[in-house]
C-alpha cells in the first residue's frame, strides 16, 4: 500500500512542471485541511461538555434522587441517579433483544439464506433499515405499544432495538463474511450437522467482530433521545420497573433542561451530558479493545 | 430430504445413513430460527408504514393533497399543512450536505490515498468519535455556545454587509437569528461527515491497485492519479454515499430541535428561524391528542417514505456502480 501511495523513490522520474507539482501540494493540503477543521468541532464540543459537566458534577449528583424540578436551585437535594438508573436498564434491555436476534439475522444471511432472493432482500432491506429516522422509530412503537400498554421503559427498548437491529446485522453479517469456508467444509466433514457448525464453529470463529460491533451499536443506541420522548414520557423520580410506568433516561434529561430557561437546568444538563458520553466512550472504547485483542479475520 | 421414511434399495446397507430425526429437528429449528431473525427487518418495515399510516389516516383524508402541502398550521382551527416543515427538511439536510460532501470526501481520500495505513487506523478512529457523541449533546452545545456565536459574530456582520444585494441578500441577509436554517444545517454536518466519510473510503479502496499504479507509471502526480484513476471509478459510489448523508440529515431530530429555531416558514433567508419535520414531532407529540396528533403521526411517514426513497436510491447508485466495476 504505502509504495504505491507514496510517490515513487530512487531515480527522479517524477520531473513534473511547477504547476502540476503545485496542484497535487494544494490538493493534498485540502485535504489535510479537511480533517484539521472537522478536529475543531469535535474538540470543541468536549472541551465544552468536560470542563462544564465535572463542575456540576458530585457524588450527589450521579446517586441522588429524584432529580431536582427545575425551579429548585442547583444545590437542591437530589440528582441524575433515576436518568442514568433509566439509561442503563432502557439500553441494556434493548441490547438483549437486538443483538440475539440481530446476529441471527445475520447468520441467516451468510449460512443459510447464501445467494438466494430472500437473503438479498434482508440485507438490502437492513441497510435501508438503518437510514430510518430515529424519530419514525419512536412514533412507530408509540404507535403500536404504547398506545396499548401506556409508556413504559419497555418501550424505549422496543424502540433502541428497532434501531440496533439493523446495524447489528449489518456488522455480524460482515464479520460471519471473513470466517473462512475450509473451516466449515472441515466440520461438515467430521458430520456435524449445519447448525452445530455455525453455533460452534463459525460464531466463536466471529465473536470478536461481533461483540465490537455490537458494542458500537449498543454506545449509539445509549445516545440516542428521539425515540425515547414519547414512549418512556419524563418522570423526575426513580422507577426501577423497567416494564412499568413512566421512565426517564439522560439523552431527554439533556434535552428537557436544555430548552428549560430556570437556574441550574443548564448546569444539569452539562453534567447529564458528560454521564451519558463517559457512558457512551466506555462501550466504544471495550469495542475497540476487543477489536484489537480479538478479531482473528480481518479484511 | 424430507422424504427418507424408506429405506433406498440402490443404497447398500452399512453405508452412510441420514442423520437421526432428533439432530435433524434441532437443526431445522435453529434454521427456522435465523429465518424468523432474518424476516424481522421486512416486518418491522412494512409494521412502520401500516401502523403510522393508520393512526394518521383522518389527517390525511380530511385535509386532502392540498391541505397536506399548504403552509397553514393552525391548531385552533384543526388545520395542518406540511409545506414549511418540508421546506426546513430539506433546505437543512442540503446545507448539511452541501457543507459536508468536500469534507469527507477529502478525509476519505486522505485515509485512501495520502496516508499510510498505520496512520489511517487512528484517523478512522477520531473520525468515528464524531458519531458516538449523542445527537443531544451536539445540540446542547449548539444551543449554549455555537448559537450564540453565530449570531453575534458571524450572523450579524455577514447580513449588515450583504443587505440590499440583490440574490445575496435574499439568503443571507437580514433578519438573522443564531438559532436558523444555517446553524441546523451545521449542525446536521458535523452529524453527517462520518457517515459520508466511512461509506466514501469504502468506495475509493474498491480502486484496483493496477489503475492506480498504471497511473503513476504514466506520471501521474497523486492528485491527477485521483482525478484520473479514482474519481471516474467511483462517481456512482460516493453519490451514493451522499444520498445516505443526506437521509441521515434529514432524519436527525434532537439536534435540529434545539438549534432550528422552531418557527413555521416557508422563506430564502437561510439565517431566518425555521422548522423540521422531526424537530416538530419531537416538540410537539407529547402534548398531542386528536387530529393534531393524527397530523403528527402523518408527518412521520412522509419522512419515512422520503427517507426510503432516497435509501432506496443510494443503494441503487452504489448497486449498479458495483456491478458495472465488476463487469469492466
Amino acid at each position: 500500500m504505502a509504495a504505491i501511495t507514496g510517490q515513487p523513490r530512487g531515480i527522479d522520474l517524477t520531473e513534473t512542471s511547477g504547476w502540476r507539482r503545485t496542484k497535487n501540494r494544494i490538493a493534498t493540503f485540502v485535504m489535510w485541511f479537511a480533517f484539521i477543521a472537522t478536529l475543531i468541532p469535535l474538540v470543541f464540543v468536549l472541551y465544552t461538555v468536560i470542563s462544564k459537566g465535572v463542575s456540576a458534577i458530585s457524588w450527589q449528583f450521579l446517586s441522588g434522587s429524584p432529580i431536582p424540578a427545575n425551579v429548585m436551585p442547583l444545590n437542591a437535594p437530589g440528582g441524575m441517579w433515576p436518568a442514568i438508573l433509566g439509561t442503563l436498564e432502557i439500553t441494556g434491555f434493548a441490547a438483549l433483544i437486538a443483538i440475539p436476534l440481530g446476529v441471527l439475522g445475520a447468520v441467516y444471511i451468510n449460512e443459510y439464506g447464501g445467494k438466494g432472493w430472500l437473503a438479498k432482500l434482508i440485507s438490502f432491506m437492513a441497510d435501508v433499515m438503518t437510514g430510518v429516522p430515529s424519530i419514525v422509530m419512536g412514533l412507530f412503537i408509540f404507535t403500536i405499544w404504547t398506545l396499548k400498554f401506556s409508556y413504559s421503559g419497555l418501550a424505549g427498548s422496543f424502540a433502541l432495538a428497532c434501531l440496533m437491529l439493523p446495524v447489528v446485522i449489518k456488522s455480524s453479517y460482515e464479520m460471519l463474511r471473513l470466517v473462512p469456508d475450509q473451516l466449515r467444509q472441515a466440520s461438515y466433514a467430521l458430520g456435524a450437522t449445519k447448525a452445530r457448525v455455525t453455533l460452534t464453529v463459525v460464531l466463536p470463529a466471529a465473536i470478536g467482530g461481533i461483540t465490537s460491533g455490537a458494542l458500537l451499536a449498543v454506545a449509539r443506541a445509549a445516545g440516542e433521545t428521539a425515540p425515547l420522548l414519547f414512549v418512556i414520557l419524563s418522570t423526575q423520580t426513580t422507577n426501577s420497573n423497567l416494564f412499568a410506568g413512566a421512565n426517564t433516561a439522560l439523552s431527554t434529561q439533556i434535552f428537557v433542561n436544555a430548552q428549560s430557561p430556570f437556574v441550574g437546568a443548564e448546569e444539569r444538563a452539562w453534567g447529564a451530558a458528560l454521564t451519558l458520553i463517559v457512558i457512551a466512550f466506555i462501550l466504544m472504547l471495550g469495542s475497540r479493545l476487543i477489536t484489537a485483542r480479538f478479531t482473528r479475520y480481518t479484511r | 430430504m424430507s422424504t427418507v421414511t424408506k429405506a433406498d434399495p440402490a443404497i447398500p446397507a452399512g453405508s452412510a445413513r441420514p442423520l437421526s430425526a432428533g439432530r435433524h429437528l434441532g437443526d431445522r429449528g435453529f434454521a427456522l430460527l435465523a429465518l424468523i431473525a432474518g424476516l424481522l427487518v421486512l416486518v418491522i418495515l412494512v409494521l412502520i408504514a401500516v401502523s403510522t399510516a393508520q393512526q394518521s389516516a383522518s389527517w390525511f383524508s380530511t385535509a386532502g393533497w392540498s391541505g397536506i402541502f399548504s403552509t397553514v398550521w393552525n391548531q385552533s382551527t384543526n388545520q395542518y399543512g406540511a409545506m414549511a416543515y418540508l421546506y426546513g427538511t430539506v433546505i437543512t439536510s442540503v446545507i448539511a450536505v452541501i457543507i459536508a460532501v468536500p469534507v469527507s470526501v477529502s478525509i476519505a481520500l486522505l485515509l485512501t490515498e495520502v496516508v499510510p495505513r498505520r496512520w489511517a487506523q487512528p484517523i478512522v478512529y477520531v473520525i468515528d468519535l464524531l458519531a458516538v457523541i449523542p445527537s443531544v449533546v451536539w445540540g446542547l452545545w449548539g444551543i449554549i455556545v455555537l448559537v450564540p456565536w453565530l449570531q453575534n459574530t458571524v450572523y450579524s456582520s455577514i447580513a449588515s454587509a450583504l443587505n440590499g444585494v440583490p440574490v445575496l441578500g435574499n439568503l443571507f441577509g437580514s433578519p438573522t437569528s443564531g438559532a436558523s436554517f444555517f446553524t441546523a444545517g451545521i449542525i446536521l454536518a458535523i452529524m453527517v461527515i462520518p457517515i459520508i466519510t466511512s461509506l466514501a473510503r469504502e468506495v475509493f479502496a474498491t480502486v484496483p491497485t493496477t489503475d492506480k499504479e498504471g497511473a503513476y507509471a504514466l506520471g501521474a502526480t497523486r492528485w491527477e492519479m485521483i482525478r484520473g484513476a479514482v474519481w471516474p471509478h467511483s462517481q456512482g459510489g460516493v453519490v451514493g454515499a451522499i444520498l445516505v448523508g443526506l437521509g441521515r440529515a434529514m432524519g436527525e431530530t434532537i439536534a435540529a430541535a434545539l438549534v432550528i429555531g422552531s418557527s413555521a416558514q416557508v422563506t430564502s433567508h437561510l439565517f431566518a428561524t425555521g422548522y423540521s419535520i422531526p424537530s416538530v414531532i419531537a416538540n410537539q407529540f407529547p402534548e398531542a391528542s386528536g387530529e393534531f396528533r393524527s397530523a403528527l403521526i402523518g408527518l412521520g411517514l412522509l419522512l419515512f417514505v422520503i427517507t426510503i426513497i432516497v435509501n432506496l436510491g443510494a443503494r441503487g447508485f452504489v448497486e449498479r456502480s458495483a456491478r458495472r466495476m465488476r463487469g469492466a
